[in-house]
């Protein structure tokens, strides 16, 4: 086994742990080592053939495969940074062990003085969110299938139905129809898309795929493979209305029915977790709740745009740098951030204030769409001309805000 | 296999009695062939049921199913450490939640004596809710029966199968009978999708399907009614919150009812329901709504707060149920050489080496000069499963072969070693289902989101066949079609 210790380990060669790995060389790491299972790094990415990426980040437009490259050659030829792909890890250590394998090295043990969780996130399944019926092949993730036809070549199916307007639905349904597929339908259990607007109309809207708000999957037919569905419309308690059931011919069906982030390590560490973020609790440098142990990405929430996973790893990158080779300062108080009305998650959940003085960016999700949204007399607010679960929103908390605070702040969100 | 085959016997199934039995007879020195129609053994009633070995209480005292149940139960035990088989002594718990019901729990405790199962309890209710403190607070007792398990349903079957075959028996696999020869009342041979076997003696375990055999050869004195079960399982990570056994409500007329029950692997499920389906209608396996709902509704009067969001899938079997009430064991009385193993419903898991031992005695005393194989390999190798070996063990196995390096199902860490390991051993796995049932791999919490592609390409290059030709279960599975070239081809 081999044993040896690093500055900064990092569990996931995404977008979030290269760009983790990139900020902890420019704050000072000597000796930071990126884990990577897939074949190679890049994650999610490399099978996100379609552009759209980077407009924050890079400030231009990218592919997936383009803004892994981008990743890439930021921390390539730089003897700081080590990457190993291949390699599971399979246990991380409250004292920093990481215990990971590949065919060629065979199991290693790993010390790292601090590490990064980038595990990302994981599609929810048909058996998840139970949809009734037979048990046939042609029932994949979306995410599984756009690997299928973008990365080895293949096509999971002919005539295609997608579950759930997600963006990774709606990126597959004009995917497929490129492919030369029939995209029978996509359909939706909320009354709103859950993807980006942008989306909506260049994947569903060009291609004249119609789109069913209020609708459910009431049962997959077929035995051995898929030979269609039945939808049926949901009431505002998402209850299937019965009588409204209708069959729509497929020989596959796509499922973008959420995601979730990949947390079988953290939950190992004992991480506390956030119950609706389902990822671990974290401060303003995304360390956990384990001293040194730091999390970013979709492991920590599940972003909109690759572009604020990567700003968020940049933070964790830095603070872990700074704390494996130093220390961030002592802590003057701990202030908790509560989601209040309107807002479903906020990240970081709380900020452990320091001397420094730094500016807080949290990231909010909100429970439902809203129309021109901002706040009453409070001690900071922002205004936006609409709000939705399915975007991000940002807002930067100056330090001397900060400093007025005792204890907790609430952040709300409400239709003036 | 060749268009004209003989055998000294022929087993139509390859289920859990199917395998059982075939692996009983090749202690001794017979051909036996045995046909599935499937692409792979262990894919109807034995890949979905609820994996209990049963104590033995429930059965009417003096039934096939009582002693089966009891003697099958026992058998187990050396069968574990034969076959290497994934079974856990856990015992299980009968809870009653009102007076009426601690009545029935008591006669189950007199039935079960009766039935000479060993170590039953009757428990208080302080007794149960300190071992499984999870449970509803109204549990009033229960019925403890030590000797319960749980189990890797398809495991045995896969592990039978392969040990028969190590021992010279033939499994053909993707051959559905189509006419059973009988010659002046008596056996002569089956016709096969795949051939004509001649056989002296037909073992009948076709499972749901079996009387249909039976009338091939003409023999119609029973008929098997499907009856549908749907269960729900859990991610190991709901595990806290719920039992540690075997929890069964009290069992009405009809049903042992809907159970709560951990797995071999730490996972837990909740079934199975007991839904009456047209004669005809034996394929039908889809969960519906109200099957759901309905076992989730009565599990939760057990286990009041069962966390809905961990469920990882749904599924349900079929239980094959006899129009006489109890398992049909024995030869035909109208056609000599045909042995029926039929009905075969729970406790057909447990009773399945006690079934083995039954047909092979009826097998031996018609045929009294057979002689056991001198070389009988009782054991079968162990199959590597990395992720139940320590640290030290895994550095070493990756060491012999680098395979075991790779993890190809993330949720279970299942390796490429492993696979390539169920591809390739005895009846090994050829679909993607199959080796799902050797490996777990796609049995994890992404249900084969990520791995199943992978395990598809591998099954292609292992098998030597495209990536096309890669079924999930049945011939008609398809995973993979190609891309038409018109749009893009690979891009």
């Amino acid at each position: 086994m081999m044993e040896n210790l690093y500055d900064v380990v990092i569990v996931g060669g995404g977008p979030a742990g290269l760009s983790a790995a990139y900020s902890a060389y420019k704050n000072g790491a000597k000796k930071i080592l990126v884990l990577e299972r897939d074949r190679e790094p890049g994650g999610i990415l490399q099978q996100c053939i379609h552009n759209g990426f980077g407009l924050h980040h890079f400030k231009e437009e990218l592919t997936g495969p383009g803004y892994a490259h981008r990743c890439m050659e930021l921390v390539k030829d730089k003897p700081e940074i080590e990457i190993l792909v291949d390699t599971m890890v399979l246990d991380v250590q409250a004292d920093k062990t990481v215990i990971a394998v590949n065919p060629e090295k065979g199991l290693m043990t790993i010390k790292g003085k601090t590490i990064i969780l980038t595990m990302g996130c994981r599609e929810r399944t048909r058996g998840a969110i139970r949809i009734p019926g037979e048990r046939p092949a042609g029932v994949f993730t979306a995410g599984a299938a756009q690997r299928m036809v973008n990365m080895e070549g293949y096509l999971p199916g002919k005539k295609i139905v997608i579950l759930g307007s997600g963006d990774i639905g709606l990126i597959m349904a004009r995917r497929m129809s490129l492919e030369g597929c029939k995209v029978q339908a996509v359909l939706e259990i909320c009354p709103f898309s859950n993807g980006l607007t942008r989306n909506i109309v260049q994947c569903l809207k060009d291609y004249d795929i119609p789109l069913y708000l209020s609708h459910t999957i009431t049962k997959i037919k077929g035995k051995g493979r898929v030979e269609g569905i039945t939808a049926a419309k949901v009431d505002d308690k998402m209850q299937i209305i019965p009588g409204s059931e209708f069959d729509i011919d497929c020989d596959t069906l796509l499922l973008s029915v959420g995601l979730i982030p990949e947390n079988e390590l953290s939950r190992g560490l004992k991480l506390k977790m956030h119950p609706l973020t389902n990822g671990p609790i974290v401060d303003q440098h995304r360390e956990t709740s384990v001293e040194g142990i730091f999390a970013a990405g979709n492991v920590v929430h599940v972003h909109d745009l690759v572009d604020f996973v990567s700003e968020e790893a940049e933070i964790a990158g830095k603070y872990a740098a700074i704390t494996a080779i130093g220390s961030i300062g002592a802590k003057t108080q701990d202030v908790e951030i509560q989601p209040g009305e309107g807002i479903r998650t906020c990240v970081p959940q709380h900020i452990a204030v320091s001397e420094a003085g730094e500016t807080v960016r949290l990231f909010m999700r909100v429970r439902q769409p809203m129309r021109k949204v901002g706040g009453g007399e409070m001690l900071f607010t922002k205004m936006l001309p609409v709000a939705k679960p399915s975007e991000m929103i940002a807002v930067n908390l100056p330090a001397e805000k900060i400093e007025q605070i005792n204890g907790t702040i609430q952040v709300v969100i409400k239709e003036v | 296999m060749n268009a004209s085959e003989k055998a000294d016997v022929v087993i139509i199934g390859g289920g859990v009695t199917g395998t059982a039995i075939l692996r009983e007879l090749s202690k001794y020195e017979l051909k036996c062939i045995l046909v599935e129609k499937e692409l792979d053994i262990a894919s109807e009633t034995t890949k979905a049921n609820s994996a209990i070995l049963h104590a033995g209480f429930d059965a009417k005292q003096g039934s096939m199913k009582a002693k089966m149940n009891v003697a099958g139960n026992r058998l187990y035990h050396e069968l574990k450490q034969e076959l290497d088989l994934d079974i856990e002594w856990t015992g299980s718990l009968v809870v009653a939640t009102d007076a009426v019901e601690m009545e029935t729990v008591k006669e189950l405790f007199t039935r079960g004596r009766e039935n000479s199962v060993e170590g039953l309890e009757i428990w208080s209710a302080e007794q149960v809710l300190k071992t499984e403190p999870n449970l509803s607070q109204e549990v009033k007792g229960a019925l403890w029966a030590p000797t319960a398990g749980v189990c890797w349903p398809f495991g045995m079957a896969i592990a039978f199968a392969e040990n028969a075959v190590i021992n010279g028996a033939e499994i053909v696999r993707n051959c559905t009978v189509e006419g059973l020869d009988v010659v002046d009342g008596k056996i002569c041979g089956v016709r096969t999708s795949q051939g004509t076997i001649k056989a002296k003696y037909v073992i009948n375990a076709a499972g749901v399907h079996a009387d249909e055999i039976s009338r091939l050869a003409g023999d119609n004195s029973f008929t098997i009614h499907p009856r549908k079960g749907e269960y729900v399982l859990f991610d190991k990570t709901a595990r806290e919150q719920m039992v540690k056994g075997i929890i069964f409500p009290t069992p009405s007329k009809t049903s042992k009812g809907i159970l709560v029950c951990t797995t071999t692997h730490g996972n837990t499920f909740v079934g199975p329901n007991a839904q009456d389906m047209d004669d005809d209608d034996k394929e039908d396996t889809a969960v519906t709504p109200q099957g759901m709902q309905e076992i989730l509704s009565s599990a939760r009067k057990l286990l009041p707060n069962i966390p809905v969001g961990a469920a990882i899938t749904e599924f349900s079997g079929i239980r094959a149920v006899s129009s006489t009430g109890d398992f049909i064991l024995g030869e035909s009385e109208k056609v000599s050489g045909l042995i029926q193993a039929a009905g075969i419903q729970s406790p057909g898991l447990t009773s399945a080496p006690a079934i083995a031992e039954y047909i092979t005695s009826i097998v031996l005393k018609k045929e009294p000069d057979i002689q056991k194989k001198a070389n009988f390999k009782r054991n079968r190798p162990k199959h590597k499963m990395f992720h139940r070996l320590s640290h030290e063990e895994q550095a070493e196995l990756v060491r012999e072969n680098k395979l075991y390096g790779r993890v190809i199902c993330r949720c279970e860490t299942i390796t490429e070693g492993e696979i390539m390991d169920a591809i390739h051993r005895p009846c090994g796995g050829c679909t993607v289902d199959g080796v799902k049932r050797r490996t777990r791999a796609g049995m994890g919490r992404c249900q084969g989101g990520f791995c199943g592609p992978r395990i598809t390409q591998i099954l292609s290059r292992e098998l030597g066949i495209p990536v096309t030709a890669v079924r999930k279960e049945s011939a008609d599975s398809q995973m993979f079609y190609e891309k038409d070239q018109k749009n893009g081809g690979n891009a």
